[in-house]
């Protein structure tokens, strides 16, 4: 080992998609200064050609583009996009790592992304974000969102024809560049998130893709749905340009499929799918759509209730047991015919139109990453894991997150991501801080008493706005507005030389308001904010009119209205500005330490993460013992005892200096907000803390059905497994029934681990008792990921699989001190009579019934069932909408447990990015109560989504400036118009839109 | 309805002097999903009339009805409100009560005798560029066919306007209006969750009672009106107007000037307190 000075606190994180971003900025929210090496010209990731998500069916951009935003922005994260990983060398603690940077051939800082190139440009190639259903540029941005949003020119499609740079205003076309370079960097860690692939459905010849026009990938269809895709949402036959009436989904396409190298389940692609059925169907009221499923793989938080909704609202056809052998197209009208499994027969019908639900594979890169940072791939070239420590890859100091170590759908792999962080933050701890910067400005000017004088930038941006809206006229205007006393014009505001203008135009005049007409704020709103910050101004006195995105772009062919427009965008940002106020941004103090609830795995794992990273940890555990459920468990998916690292992580924990175990103890009470937690144990001990994690766990369901409880031949899959690890296993044959107590009306969600858990259980018996024969009733099987390749070995092994069918689940009957079990197998429609030693029943995972209390008392949600809601299902899965509390494990969901250990650790650096911090800095905009209008009706408390709003000792409502989102809602609600929403003031609001009015 | 439109004694009405203004259409967009949606339209080119001016606002569920009802009082034509789509608010559950404030908002628009159709609710996402010009360049063309708000050339209405938008202010509506959403999906004080009709009914009643009543401040703030001369005006039954001409005495807000014979006068009581 090296002495510890030589340890880096800086992080390399290979990958820009969701999993990537999300590493980057817990980490870079820790502490550590964070380098993101992205291949293709911009983050986002695959999730980026998303139209909607399962199962809430979320517009995937609106979600991913203020992630995109704030990694683009944060002081402490470097974007290395448009590159690729060279070399690596050292080790854990201090990496040295060279990249290969591919020119863009643009000078980043000088290109506005104004787009006047790619117009002209008059090269089209092909479009791989597009998913060639229209036409790229040589020069060009992936995506609208893109972060960074420069362009790009494609080396291989460009022509040199020179046009571009004729039409680049900004000057930022540079031909002459080295096509590379290469950047080397330390890092003290790797995190590997370099995301997937999707299978070349052409390479499944059966199913015609890239030969019938009509047969399309589900990414394709996909871009198709999206509103910002190639057909702007509208799903067309790719044919003829017809609206189709029916569309087939065929699944498993390059997945679970013996004639690829993929027999592995990607997981994520029965919801997909369904989801993409259900969005067709909204867009096309009348669209036939049928699924061919072999099994349907619904095994995600409220997934089931998806697909029954799919199912029974949307009308959508779902055949189970099928795996589509071809597709025949027909020649002259382009339809799509196949022959399917119905019940017991075979029907053939045609289509309009067919998508292939394309699997995961690793991404193209996975064998060179491999090959340079020298880690283990799996046999299917994913990084390989182990399920007890998901993160980590096979050398120290690299770890992994997202479908880079198997197939996973976005939440699994932003709880990985952030599983990852809490690694390396614990990794790195000493380091912590070190490398960030934190930008220092110069004290603000003292503004009180001083009347309004505002400056007015008003931006040509190249020939954007200048060639509709008369810009010189908009300036001339905007000068005489009251309160102005400076205007001026800037062919590009944003400009380096502009941003200097503006500083000392701030001095010269004494402006103490400024207001830029240009873009939008959603993208230059912080930069200009910046500027006036280091002027001296609060950066809250500053205002913007969008003339481009909403004014001259939109009013393309009527120059003269525009030019009306943009004075009214410009005297109406004006009338707001003069009323704007400086905000302060008060800074909280934190308590450097958590509280975590329940003494599972989750719990344990959550809590000795945290303590590794340096903060003193209350775990609270309401049993005698630490441990929970895994105490129960005897064997993982591999087959490995995981008592023995349970005995380890048990013993850390109660050694740990940082932690405090309260055993036998309850938490009874919770006052405060992040990091300014109170708690009263059951004991009365009191906690002062800055962060909690809720890791309650979940119970085993005790069945009422199948004689459980009342023939002693009928065991859960606990007792089995008891049976197995004792030797005390002598049954000549077994029956297991599946989905007990779950996928029903009273619990219709599918508890996701029995299947797997059936697997595990039926290999162990054939391994040591080859003769014993092993029956699964079941409904579908959904071993998802590479547990898969469990279901295939059970299936060689002779484990016979007969499906039934809900409607007539198997029936039970006693004979004495035998059972015998009779079902009907759905697909031979055949009824089977079983005699068998055991009946194992596998029981569902339930909510555990303290939640409610717990629910209560921290004041966050629990879903229907039970179950505790995170803050959103994709894109924040271990976060409360409440800051400075997060859950994770089976308090969650029903999971496995890498991933029950993977959200643990991503608690835990959702817990160390509020804990890093001696204080919060808290928004400038947030709700003000007038304590004198206050009548202490509680509205406000109850439609405030972030508890944010509280009682105070006086009966009235107060903020919690902390915990405040500045939406503004309680301030609409608010009966005794007490509420007042700083920076969108009634006064400031009305003000502007009355001024929209106003004849110019 | 016509009725309803008569001016007041003592109040003119202007002639039609502006059939030729542009339609005045103002916007409050959200942050995080329609105005994103905006930027997109523009990024993509899709073009729509030039009426619409966007203020841009965090979440749709800080428009409260007084923004809104304040630029119809001033003479908008139309409104046109963008959210996320229901379950995307950035803010969980904004949307939701933004849905519910503009069914008062409207509620309010129908009793002042404005079109419920000037005012628009839209969800649009990051993604709709192509939607938001469609809906803006839909809704300017339904703000054309409608004409230009009588509120400016009608006095009558203008005072109407201003009434829907005082109602839109009370406690009652405020109260009724906050809780709306989590009454009908959360449940209220017993736990129960209360039936939408009949909730639904409850602030029918409300809106109505408290509009007359902003109606009649407002009037009787011009000049001191009988109980007879309101009914006449409001074309609301005399024995209602008597009943709110209580409930506003007790609550100090009326009060009899004098008597032109058997018949009390009620003027407005001057509260200094004008929002």
């Amino acid at each position: 080992m090296m002495a510890k000075k030589e340890v880096v606190g800086a992080v390399l994180v290979v990958g820009g998609g969701p999993a990537g971003m999300q590493a980057a900025l817990d980490l870079a929210e820790s502490g550590y200064k964070v380098y993101v090496l992205e291949t293709t010209p911009s983050i986002g990731g695959t999730m980026a050609q998303l139209d909607k998500t399962f199962p809430t069916n979320d517009c995937s951009m609106c979600i991913l583009s203020p992630k995109l935003v704030a990694t683009g922005r944060h002081e402490n994260i470097t974007l290395i996009t448009n590159a690729e990983l060279k070399k690596v060398e050292g080790e854990v603690g201090r990496f040295s790592v060279t990249v290969t940077k591919h020119q863009r051939f643009i000078n980043e800082d000088k290109c506005t992304c104004c787009g006047i190139c790619a117009e002209h440009c008059p090269i089209e190639g092909a479009n791989s974000f597009e998913r060639d259903l229209a036409p790229a540029k040589a020069i060009y941005v992936p995506f609208p969102q893109a972060v960074p949003l420069v362009y790009t020119i494609d080396k291989g499609l460009c022509i040199g024809c020179g046009i571009c740079e004729k039409f680049c205003e900004a000057n930022a076309i540079e031909y002459d560049m080295d096509s590379e370079i290469d950047e080397t960097m330390e890092v003290g860690a790797i995190v590997l998130a370099p995301g997937y692939q999707v299978f070349d459905a052409s390479k499944k010849s059966a199913y015609g893709h890239g030969v019938y026009a009509n047969v399309v990938s589900n990414i394709e269809f996909e871009r198709m749905l999206s509103a910002s895709g190639p057909t702007e949402g509208h799903v067309i036959r790719p044919s003829d340009g017809d609206v189709p009436k029916s569309i087939a989904f065929i699944q498993c396409v390059g997945s679970r499929d013996a004639q690829t190298p993929n027999s592995y389940c990607s997981s994520y692609c029965c919801m997909a799918a369904l989801k993409q059925a259900v969005i067709a169907k909204e867009h096309l009221p009348g669209l036939e759509t049928t699924m061919f499923f072999m099994d349907t793989r619904a095994f995600g938080k409220e997934f089931e209730e998806y697909l029954q909704r799919a199912e029974s609202e949307y009308g959508v056809r779902v055949f189970r047991n099928n795996r589509i052998s071809g597709v025949q197209q027909n020649k002259e009208t382009h339809d799509l015919s196949l022959s399917f499994i119905d019940a017991a027969d075979i029907s053939e019908e045609t289509f309009d139109m067919v998508v292939l639900s394309a699997g995961a594979e690793p991404p193209e890169m996975s064998h060179k990453l491999a090959e340079i940072l020298k880690i283990k791939t799996n046999k299917f070239g994913f990084c390989e894991t182990d399920e007890l420590s998901p993160v980590d890859s096979s050398l120290p100091g690299i770890f992994v997150c997202g479908a880079f170590s198997g197939p996973k759908d976005i939440p699994d792999s932003i709880a990985q991501a952030s599983g990852a962080a809490g690694k390396v933050a614990a990794l790195l701890s000493d380091q912590r801080g070190k490398l960030v910067t934190k930008k220092e400005y110069p004290e603000e000017m003292d503004l009180s008493n001083q009347e309004p004088r505002l400056g007015v930038f008003v931006c040509h941006c190249g020939i954007n706005i200048g060639s509709v809206v008369n810009v010189p006229e908009v300036m001339e205007y905007a000068s005489k507005l009251p309160g102005v006393v400076y205007a001026e014009t800037n062919t590009y505001t944003c400009s380096q030389d502009t941003q200097k203008k503006i500083k000392e135009m701030i001095k010269e005049h004494n402006l103490n308001r400024v207001v830029v007409a240009s873009c939008t704020p959603r993208t230059h709103e912080p930069l200009f904010q910046n500027t006036v910050r280091e002027a001296g101004l609060n950066k809250y006195l500053f205002e913007m009119a969008n003339i481009r995105d909403q004014c001259s772009w939109v009013h393309r062919l009527e120059p003269e209205a525009a030019t009306e427009k943009a004075k009214d965008l410009v005297r109406m940002a004006v009338a707001k500005a003069s009323r704007l106020e400086a905000l302060q941004q008060p800074k909280i103090p934190v308590t450097p330490a958590a509280l975590v609830i329940g003494g599972g795995l989750s719990g344990m794992t959550s809590a000795l993460e945290i303590a590794k990273a340096g903060y003193e940890v209350h775990l609270i555990e309401k049993g005698k013992e630490l441990g929970g459920h895994l105490r129960t468990i005897h064997s993982t998916l591999a087959g490995v005892d995981p008592r023995r690292t349970l005995a380890i992580l048990r013993k850390e924990v109660l050694h740990n200096e940082n932690i405090t175990v309260h055993l036998g103890n309850t938490v009874e009470d919770v006052k405060g907000y992040i990091g300014n937690f109170e708690s009263t144990l059951k004991d009365g001990e009191k906690i002062e803390h800055g962060a909690i994690v809720v890791a309650t766990g979940a119970i085993e369901y005790e069945p009422t059905e199948y004689l459980y409880g009342k023939h002693p031949k009928v065991i859960r899959q606990t007792a089995l497994g008891d049976m197995l690890s004792s030797g005390k296993f002598d049954a000549k044959s077994i029956v297991t029934i599946q989905c007990v107590g779950s996928r029903n009306d009273e619990h219709p969600n599918c508890s996701r681990i029995c299947c797997s858990t059936a697997m595990t259980n039926a290999l162990s018996i054939k391994k040591d008792y080859p003769d014993t024969e092993v029956y699964v009733l079941f409904r579908d099987i959904r071993t998802y990921g590479f547990s898969e390749e469990n279901y295939n070995e059970a299936a060689r092994l002779g484990v016979k699989f007969l499906r039934y069918d809900p409607s007539t689940p198997p029936k039970v009957q006693a004979d004495g001190d035998d059972i015998e079990i009779h079902v009907d197998e759905q697909f031979i429609e055949q009824r089977i009579v079983l005699k068998p030693d055991y009946l194992v029943l596998n029981a569902a995972v339930h909510p555990n019934p303290d939640n409610k209390a717990l629910a209560q008392l921290l004041k966050v949600p629990l879903n229907k069932e039970g179950f505790f809601l995170e803050a959103h299902m994709k894109l924040r899965p271990v976060d409360f909408p409440t800051d400075g509390i997060y859950l994770c494990g089976l308090a969650h969901s029903p999971r496995l447990i890498d991933e029950s250990i993977s959200q643990a650790l991503a608690a835990a650096a959702r817990v160390n990015t509020v804990l890093s911090k001696s204080s919060i800095e808290a928004e400038g905009v947030v709700s003000v109560v007038d304590e004198d209008k206050c009548s202490g009706c509680g509205t406000c408390v109850e439609v405030c989504p972030f508890s944010a709003l509280r009682k105070n000792s006086d009966g009235v409502s107060e903020v919690i400036v902390a915990a405040c989102k500045g939406c503004g809602c309680c301030g609409a609600t608010c009966p005794e118009g007490a509420i007042t929403m700083t920076h969108y003031t009634d006064q400031q609001l009305i003000a502007m839109a009355r001024a929209a009015l106003e004849e110019g | 309805m016509t009725d309803k439109h008569q001016p007041p004694h003592g109040v003119k009405v202007q002639a039609d002097v502006s059939k030729e203004r542009k339609p005045k259409i103002v916007g409050f967009l959200c942050n995080w999903c329609s105005y994103a949606g905006a930027d997109l339209c523009g990024v993509s080119r899709f073009q729509y009339p030039a009426n619409i001016r966007l203020v841009r606002v965090m979440c749709s569920a800080r428009v409260s009805p007084h923004l809104v009802l304040d630029l119809f009082e001033a003479g908008a034509d139309g409104v046109l409100i963008g959210g996320c789509h229901l379950n995307d608010c950035h803010y969980m559950t904004g949307n939701f009560h933004t849905e519910k404030r503009v069914g008062l908002m409207k509620r309010l628009l129908r009793e002042a005798g404005i079109e419920e159709a000037r005012l628009r609710l839209e969800w649009i996402s990051a993604s709709e560029g192509e939607k938001f010009s469609k809906v803006v360049t839909e809704f300017t063309e339904e703000i054309r066919r409608l004409g230009t708000s009588r509120v400016l050339t009608d006095d009558m209405m203008k005072v109407r306007a201003a009434s829907a938008d005082n109602a839109s202010e009370t406690f009652r509506l405020k109260a009724l209006i906050g809780k709306e959403f989590n009454l009908l999906n959360k449940g209220n004080a017993y736990g129960d969750k209360l039936d939408p009709e009949k909730l639904g009914r409850i602030i029918d009643t409300a809106v109505v009672d408290e509009f007359e009543r902003a109606l009649i401040l407002e009037l009787a703030g011009i000049r001191p009106m009988s109980v007879k001369q309101l009914g006449m005006v409001m074309d609301v039954p005399t024995d209602r107007i008597l009943k709110h001409i209580v409930l506003l005495r007790q609550n100090s807000k009326i009060a009899m000037e004098h008597s032109e014979g058997f018949t009390p006068v009620y003027r407005t009581v001057a509260t200094g307190d004008e929002r």
